[in-house]
């Protein structure tokens, strides 16, 4: 049985939920407290993200075992615009400055494994997982 | 969905000629963009010539968090204020390098104590031990 | 015909019990220096308690669903307990695996099959059993595997003390070869120290380091950021011509940092600091171009 949980985000109190949320799974599952934090903190962005440019979505946690091995998978999904080019928008350039950068290479290091989903009116996924 | 209350922002205590902001809340963003305008109308209002904020319970700082203490204190700086971080927890310090995100210009110490030598030194007052800083 | 099993589990619990029991207690194995007889009964009985109830739902073969939760459940907190006892896994697994005997016991005293009947439920329950003990030996390689991984970071941590030099400075003299996942705990305790400490400066020394490689420089010139970020400064000591020339090789920009050629440069260095001789007014962490 998987156990999934899934949070709405609407609003910037949502994104703390979403905070409190991934900590709570993150603490589950024994990751180290930098890890947690990075985690927490990636999750916090791509929350954002999905706010600022996605018009809100759904978040969901899914805690995972590969053998020994746990970890946390984290989905970002919204029906928005879409990002026309993921590539551009994964470079560092976007995160500094003045502007709301995407923060998408940030959250990338922050995590094990990242993955993006996104088309011009198809909407966006971002999947990220962090292992212990 | 929650409505946004006056009572929830963060209080701002007047030390000397500093300001002093303890923030132990994970704040939604809309309360750390008040604390931003609120930390610069009070740096005019009571002429204040230094910020500290403690940040030692904030075990998340994400982007926003970021920029705000990046703007806050560019603000204050042009009102002649310096403005001055402390308490950053390490596994904080080490996920901000991961993200990249880039803080210059804000001036970080360890705790309230030290940020206050450091604010003092700069608008050259004296040292609590006696001892008159460098230059200014 | 159906298997009997749930059905005589139901009717004969108790006597099934008693046997099971009895046979462990007597049982030239038991470990009587790690387990009571009480505490023996008790797990027997919840054993037992959520076995009987599992089979009920007629599935006595697949242990993965949902029926058999409960059961999982239990044999893999009883498998913990007792690899922290010091049982073997052996020894952990026949406890389910002598819950067979009593059970064929049972099967054969029931007396309503024939022969062939008979051996085909016996096969079932041997089946079954079998792979709820050999579930009890995956569960407690897990949780050695979870201890020794946990042993190992605290040895880590210990075996790279940072100490403190004076007031306010911290060393941490690096030995060894760095790996990746050594560094980042090394680096950790350094800045978690700083905290405790409240010292502003700390010396990383690589005297006892033979190479560095790109990760291992990265890890130190994150760890200096993150410092910085905190409000205290590092500096680099005891980098050897091999390991300048290796960082110049690998475009290591070590611009930044205050780096010394010995400990004790270092020192002196830190403490001229400290006493405010040479102390800027403002640390910025991020000095501008």
């Amino acid at each position: 049985m998987v156990n999934i949980e899934a949070i709405s985000v609407a609003d910037s109190g949502d994104i703390v939920a979403v905070r409190h949320a991934v900590r709570r799974q993150a603490v589950e599952i024994n990751l180290s407290l930098v890890d947690q934090t990075k985690i927490v903190t990636a999750a916090s962005e791509l929350a954002r993200n999905m706010l600022l440019y996605g018009g809100g979505g759904k978040v969901t946690l899914e805690p995972l075992e590969k053998g020994v091995r746990r970890g946390l998978r984290v989905q970002f999904i919204d029906a928005g615009p879409g990002i026309p080019d993921v590539d551009l928008a994964m470079r560092d350039g976007f995160t500094t400055g003045n502007g709301m950068g995407l923060g998408l290479g940030g959250a990338k290091r922050l995590v094990n494994e990242f993955s993006i989903e996104s088309a011009p009116g198809k909407g966006t996924r971002v999947t990220i997982t962090r292992w212990r | 969905m929650s409505r946004f209350r006056a009572m929830d922002r963060i209080p701002i205590l007047k030390m000397g000629d500093f300001l002093l902001v303890t923030i132990q809340v994970d704040m939604r963003d809309q309360l750390a963009s008040a604390l931003q305008d609120d930390l610069t109308s009070k740096i005019v209002e009571l002429k204040a010539k230094g910020v500290l904020i403690d940040i030692s319970s904030l075990d998340i700082v994400d982007s926003f968090m970021g920029r705000m203490l990046a703007n806050t204190s560019a603000m204050a700086r042009v009102l002649d204020a310096q403005t001055v971080v402390v308490g950053m927890q390490p596994a904080v310090a080490i996920t901000l390098v991961e993200l990249g995100l880039n803080l210059s210009g804000v001036h970080t110490a360890l705790d309230v104590e030290k940020g206050m030598e450091m604010l003092r030194r700069h608008i050259g007052l004296p040292d609590l031990d006696g001892e008159t800083g460098g230059q200014h | 015909m159906t298997n009997p099993i749930p059905k005589i589990i139901l009717s004969q619990r108790n006597e099934i019990l008693q046997e099971w029991l009895h046979q462990q207690l007597s049982a030239q194995t038991l470990r009587t220096d790690l387990i009571s007889e009480a505490e023996l009964r008790t797990d027997s009985e919840r054993f037992l308690r959520v076995f009987s109830d599992a089979v009920q739902s007629g599935n006595l073969s697949d242990i993965l669903s949902t029926e058999y939760k409960p059961v999982l459940e239990m044999l893999g907190d009883f498998s913990r307990s007792r690899g922290l006892r010091g049982f073997t896994p052996s020894e952990t697994a026949t406890f389910v695996f002598s819950f067979k005997q009593p059970l064929f016991s049972a099967l054969r005293n029931s007396g309503e099959q024939n022969p062939a009947e008979l051996a085909d439920n016996m096969w079932v329950a041997d089946l079954l059993l079998d792979k709820l003990g050999l579930y009890t030996t995956e569960v407690y390689q897990k949780s050695r595997e979870e201890v020794i991984r946990r042993q190992q970071e605290e040895m880590l941590e210990l075996s790279t003390p940072v100490v403190q030099l004076w007031e306010g400075i911290v060393a941490l003299p690096l030995i060894g070869t760095l790996d990746s996942g050594r560094t980042s705990v090394v680096m950790e305790t350094l800045l978690q120290t700083i905290v405790e400490t409240h010292s502003e400066l700390a010396i990383i020394d690589i005297t006892g380091v033979p190479t560095v490689d790109t990760l291992v420089a990265q890890h130190l010139l994150k760890t200096v950021a993150a410092a910085r970020l905190m409000g205290a400064d590092c500096i680099i000591s005891g980098i050897r011509p091999q390991i300048a020339q290796t960082m110049v090789h690998l475009q290591i920009d070590l611009s930044s940092v205050t780096t010394k050629a010995t400990m004790a440069e270092a020192l002196r260095f830190a403490l001229k600091r400290s006493s405010g001789a040479t102390r800027p007014i403002l640390k910025d962490p991020f000095p501008q171009e």
